[in-house]
């Protein structure tokens, strides 16, 4: 390391490190800093370009890791990283969120990577996003002036792009409790085994009665629109019948008419309304084959 | 700045930094810990896997800034503590570690696994490597070595005296690719080096003019220098096809493709770190830009360069036989097009090295696969004597042909020359993916006649290559292509005829095969349909029309032995059966899935097409009784070193311990040329060979002793024991004749060839390798995606000098076969990361079963030729074979992605509709 005033003219950077809420909260009052937390998409956005941006560092905020159970919901702290979601004990209707865990880059990104910046980085291919739409999860946004709670769908307001105010941070996802054995799933279609973005995901959670009579369900497909959406007529279609009712026959196009797909690298638009579907199928043939 | 005080290895460490500085960097520049290996500075690659808090993690994504009161472990802690000892143990006898630069991720991510889960079946191994890329070992050396880790117990593998050649014995420079401890490009510089960086182009075409440069510098502290096209003392330009060299050092006036350099900044480390190359200045004027071949050969097209007409650099031609009344006497004629796109060699070690004056002399130290022409290119930009030259490969960390054009060495040689201080350099990923050699595109015509009893009467084939902005290895695919597009066939008419045409993409070069994968792909595809045509068993096809020895081949060259392609069809007759019969059962059952099995052949001439191609070897004995290889044939990962080693070790009769090996370097070692064309076995084995023999011969002259003698060393004394009498030679009575060298003995060889006439025809290779591939998988019918069940692969390889590192080779180039078929396409501007350019990983390389073949080559060391590019060429066609063969079409435009998979298989649907059929 060379030493001298030039180094440390040109090297220094505004990077702030809190260690907890408070300090953190003031330091992004002014909204002039990046927030980073797990920092894997940091990174990768700034290949071959200087390290100089003012940055808090919230990665030291403990108090934001972690996953508690109160009676009326399931509060996931901020910085929970995919690695603490794959490994936690939760009940059956997280399968789908802990299936996502396990599929997000390698062991190395699933060690880092945070919840809340898979939120907040919003990528149309993000994998936690699906899986925490058929939750009915909502996003804890804190700032110093106080606290608000926006549900998740309203808080992604298009491509790579969010609700949160300059001013905030995220703390929590918080996901309400309510018939915890409900079936869950999360089907990742990419063009190799590990390490792939998406061409297509899809989430589902269904609510069955004792009888095997569907009452509620909800399916999210992400990598098809700037946003992932939820199937709500699919939703819709789905209630009332039974697991024996050849369930995978029912998704058809206009099920899916509502995402608007691109061409890209990845696959074309048309083939991922295909995949949709075919996803859509293998999970519902999954949950009509589920005890 | 920042003090950050955090523990590495167990020890505690006190950094002062920018905090955002990334892990990786503090740990290699500031610490000296350079075990972890830096691909991608992305996430996307896992090389610089390290334990953070016992946890696997990435050092590229960690801030140094946030390690306070944190625990860090790198590869040489756990090499260190002992803690992986077996785990290395097993890595080297597996051969788990080929160019070795993923290997301390590896490594770190396995002791990770292992922590948790002390005997990991191949799931959990997946799981747990999964976020490691490789691009050379194809994986599965790496899961068996770590499924046996945790009870390995085995001595490595000794080869008896003598009998080295045969033997799998464990690479001889693998204990540093383990320990972390091989010095690849970027690891080591001089204390006080300078950093540079390229300025490149953002548009695919562009005119551009500077601004002021001087008070660029003199604006920002700590920049040193910039250099651009008016500062190069001799030829600006370079290019490894020397009368068609055409590529600038620094474009002038014009840039002919995204990412190509117009300037090079050099400055002190810190703030070269902290410098955004976008206020550069300079200003660019984008330029309407041809990015395909129809456009570039369209009338009226500009040129790229004004005396290649049509933007054709050049032609290739093979023709033998009446081809029209070959076609007109066939009964069936089958014809098809195919196409290919960019492929990336995606080494995990971007371009990377150093450079230094000594004197009147420079020295550059790189990762390359080719010393002695980096040496020239480097005299000749820079207007020295060649001896002024010198030219270090370090570890190279994965070259596929990539590492064969040079990258920065320019550069490097550049600026340390003038500035008289020492300069390092590495690539970022996007750097090393926009600016470096491809593979190239092709877009290939073939037709095929046959007799209605599935005899071969002709082949017409013709392809069009995108050459890209530049020459390079271009003319070496034109040449190539025509004489193998054929496959290893007899046939009564071939014609075949290339051209390499330039656009302003990035250049098209070398890349393990060049373009002869390219053509299996198109020949082997189309023989399936050949063969379905005329009702015959697709195996069987390809039998009854094997080229053999005595035969004489589409240039007319007739080889008395070593022609294998038979044997390695007979040896997959069996599994053929088997597969087929397997897959049968199984789509009987149908739901959803259809499984196929595919077949495709090789054959591949080792070195230079059609010119001269020789390696030098020098060998000796010091005064300490080791025998001296001077091995200059660069290993690159696939073995030189080892196999070489026991080639040498076999001609003088002695064990491989009592060796040692120097270089390559150009100031110590001969030219043993490149590391191209799986040229090294055949080749500088010849010469390692034939080194061998002659010193073997001086020694027993000096002491009279007959043939049949055999070598023992007894400290200084070399003992001789000739038919039960010991001769003794002491060694340091001798005089010295070089360094501590007391017998000196060097040679040469060069493959018999000709020139070809001007119909292609002639003897352009002194010896071929054959083989063949069978692929079985399955294809999800719902979304196109593909299994890959399993490859086994035969192959001649003359004679298995080193079982091991021949299945690694097969391995690895399945692996990228694999990529090719399914997954790899580069776009330029588009896919310049490994996040977008997607590799196979540790879950999409399937059990590979090798079947060595030793058709016992007359012109080869011990009878061996090479196997490197050879394993590659027929996976992509035996995949796409066993794909048509599942879903009854073929794909004929790569990579055959899901959506293209599940678009053929609806117009396979479409058409099984008409006939009546369900798929």
């Amino acid at each position: 390391m060379l030493a001298g005033a030039d180094v440390r003219k040109n090297g220094s950077v505004d990077y702030l490190a809190p260690s907890d809420l408070d300090s953190a909260l003031t330091a992004v009052a002014d909204g002039t800093r990046t927030v980073m937390a797990g920092a894997t998409d940091f990174y990768p956005a700034r290949v071959g370009r200087p390290l100089t941006e003012p940055v808090i560092d919230i990665s030291g905020l403990d108090e934001l890791r972690g996953i508690t159970m109160t009676e009326d919901s399931c509060r996931i702290g901020a910085l929970t990283r995919w690695s603490d979601i794959r490994k936690a004990d939760l009940p059956r209707v997280f399968d789908g969120l802990r299936l996502a865990a396990s599929e997000i880059g390698g062991i190395q990104v699933q060690n880092a990577g945070t919840i809340a910046g898979n939120l907040c980085n919003a990528s149309p291919a993000a994998d936690g996003i699906p899986p925490l739409l058929t939750l009915d999860a909502s996003v804890e946004l804190t700032s110093q002036v106080g606290r608000r709670v926006v549900p998740l769908q309203a808080f992604l307001t298009g491509y790579r792009q969010t609700d949160l105010r300059p001013h905030e941070l995220v703390t929590a996802v918080i996901v309400p409790r309510g018939v915890e054995e409900r079936f869950s799933d999360f089907q990742k279609l990419g063009s190799r085994s590990y390490l792939v973005i998406s061409i297509v995901m899809v989430a589902t959670v269904i609510e069955s009665s004792a009888h095997g009579t569907i009452v509620d369900s909800r399916i999210a497909v992400g990598a098809c629109s700037p946003v992932a959406q939820r199937l709500t007529q699919l939703e819709s279609d789905l209630r009332g019948l039974k697991s024996s009712d050849r369930l995978e026959d029912l998704p058809r196009m206009d099920h899916v008419s509502g995402l608007a797909p691109i061409d890209d690298v990845r696959a074309t638009a048309a083939y991922r309304l295909d995949a949709t579907l075919a996803l859509v199928r293998r999970s519902l043939r999954l949950f009509s084959e589920s005890p | 700045m920042t003090t950050v005080n955090f523990l590495v290895n167990g020890q505690p460490v006190e950094v002062d930094s920018p905090p955002l500085r990334r892990l990786t960097d503090v740990l290699r520049d500031d610490l000296g810990l350079t075990a972890t290996k830096v691909g991608c500075e992305a996430g996307d690659c896992g090389a610089c896997s390290i334990l953070l808090d016992n946890e696997v993690v990435n050092g590229c994504t960690v801030p140094v800034g946030r390690l306070r009161g944190h625990e860090v472990v790198t590869l040489e802690g756990l090499d260190a503590s002992g803690r992986i000892e077996r785990l290395q143990r097993s890595f080297l006898h597996h051969g788990a570690a080929q160019c070795g630069i993923c290997t301390p991720g590896m490594l770190v991510a396995a002791a990770g696994l292992l922590d948790t889960n002390p005997a990991p079946d191949e799931q959990a191994v997946k799981d747990g490597l999964g976020g490691v890329l490789c691009r050379c070992t194809g994986y599965r050396k790496i899961i068996d070595a770590v499924i046996a880790a945790p009870n390995f117990e085995e001595e490595p593998i000794r080869a008896p005296e003598g009998k080295a050649v045969g033997q799998r014995v464990p690479r001889v420079d693998g204990v540093p690719k383990v320990r972390g401890t091989d010095i690849f490009g970027a690891d080591w510089s001089p204390p006080g080096a300078l950093v540079a960086r390229v300025i490149r182009s953002p548009y695919p075409r562009a005119s551009f003019e500077f601004g002021d440069l001087q008070a660029f510098v003199e604006s920002h502290e700590g920049l040193v220098a910039v250099f651009t096209a008016t500062d190069i003392p001799g030829r600006n330009w370079f290019g490894v096809i020397v009368p068609l060299a055409d590529q600038p050092v620094f474009a002038e006036g014009e840039a002919r493709y995204r990412g190509e350099a117009v300037a090079l900044v050099v400055g002190e480390p810190a703030p070269m770190d902290a410098i955004d190359l976008a206020t550069f200045p300079i200003d660019w004027t984008e330029l309407p830009a041809l990015m395909s071949t129809e456009e570039a050969l369209a009338d009226g097209a500009p040129l790229l360069h004004p005396t290649r007409q049509q933007n054709v650099l050049i032609r290739g031609r093979v023709e033998r036989g009446d081809l029209d009344a070959a076609f007109a006497s066939a009964d069936k004629v089958i014809e098809g097009e195919f196409a290919t796109g960019f492929i990336e060699h995606a080494y995990i070690e971007p371009e990377a090295g150093f450079a230094r004056r000594i004197g009147d002399r420079i020295e550059v130290h790189v990762t390359t696969q080719t010393p002695h022409m980096d040496l020239i290119e480097v005299a000749e930009i820079l207007a020295l004597d060649p001896a002024q030259v010198r030219i270090v490969p370090t570890a190279v960390g994965g070259g596929f042909g990539g590492k064969l054009d040079i990258s920065l060495q320019p550069f490097l040689a550049l600026a340390a020359w003038n500035l008289d201080r020492p300069v390092r350099m590495t690539y970022t990923r996007p750097e090393s993916m926009m600016s470096t050699t491809k593979r190239h595109p092709a877009q290939m015509k073939v037709r095929v006649g046959a007799t209605a009893e599935g005899r071969l009467l002709a082949m017409d084939f013709e392809a069009i290559f995108n050459t890209g902005a530049y020459a390079s290895w271009g003319p070496t695919v034109a040449n190539r292509v025509p004489i193998h597009a054929g496959g290893p066939y007899v046939y009564e008419a071939y014609r075949a005829r290339t051209a390499a045409v330039h656009t302003n993409c990035p250049p098209s070069g070398a890349f393990r095969g060049f373009g002869v994968p390219q053509a299996a792909i198109a020949q082997e595809c189309l023989f399936d349909e050949v063969a379905d045509a005329v009702g015959i068993d697709r195996l069987e096809f390809r039998l009854r029309n094997a080229l053999t020895a005595h035969q004489p081949t589409v240039t007319g060259q007739v080889f008395e032995a070593g022609v294998g392609y038979v044997d390695c069809l007979e040896a997959l007759a069996p599994i053929w059966q088997r597969a087929r019969a397997e897959a049968a059962s199984f789509n009987e059952r149908g739901n959803g899935r259809r499984r196929g099995v595919g077949v495709a052949g090789l054959w591949y001439g080792c070195g230079n097409t059609a010119l001269p191609n020789p390696s030098t070897i020098k060998v000796g004995l010091d005064r300490e009784g080791r025998f001296v290889l001077f091995q200059g044939a660069v290993d690159i990962g696939q073995g030189a070193n080892t196999v070489i080693s026991q080639i040498f070790a076999d001609a003088v009769g002695v064990p491989l311990e009592s060796m040692i090996r120097v270089g390559a370097d150009t100031d110590t070692t001969p030219d043993a040329g490149k590391t191209s064309a799986s040229r090294q076995t055949y080749i500088s084995g010849n010469a390692a060979f034939a080194a061998g023999q002659s010193l073997r011969k001086q020694l027993l002259a000096l002491v009279g002793a007959s043939e049949e003698s055999s070598f023992e060393v007894d400290g200084s004394q070399l003992l001789v024991h000739d038919r039960g009498e010991v001769k003794r030679l002491d060694l340091g009575a001798l005089p010295v004749i070089e360094g501590d060298l007391v017998a000196v003995a060097m040679a040469t060889y060069d493959p018999p060839t000709t020139q070809l006439d001007e119909m292609g025809q002639g003897e352009p290779y002194a010896v071929y390798g054959f083989g063949a591939q069978l692929t079985e998988l399955e294809v999800d019918l719902e979304l196109g995606t593909v299994r890959l069940l399993k490859f086994t692969a035969a192959h001649d390889v003359g004679r298995a000098v080193n079982p091991g590192l021949l299945e690694g080779q097969i391995e690895g180039g399945i692996a990228q076969g694999i990529g090719m078929a399914l997954m790899e396409e580069y776009i330029p501007g588009r896919t310049d990361n490994l996040h977008d350019y997607l590799i196979p990983t540790i879950g999409d390389v399937p059990e590979v079963v090798s079947i060595l073949v030793e058709s016992n080559d007359p012109r080869g060391p011990y009878g061996a030729k090479g196997i490197g590019e050879h394993s590659l060429i027929p996976t992509a066609p035996s995949i796409l074979n066993a794909l048509r063969d599942a879903i009854g079409v073929g794909i004929r435009k790569l990579p055959a992605t899901p959506d293209r998979v599940l678009a053929a298989i609806r117009s396979a649907q479409r058409f099984d509709d008409v006939a009546g059929n369900q798929l």
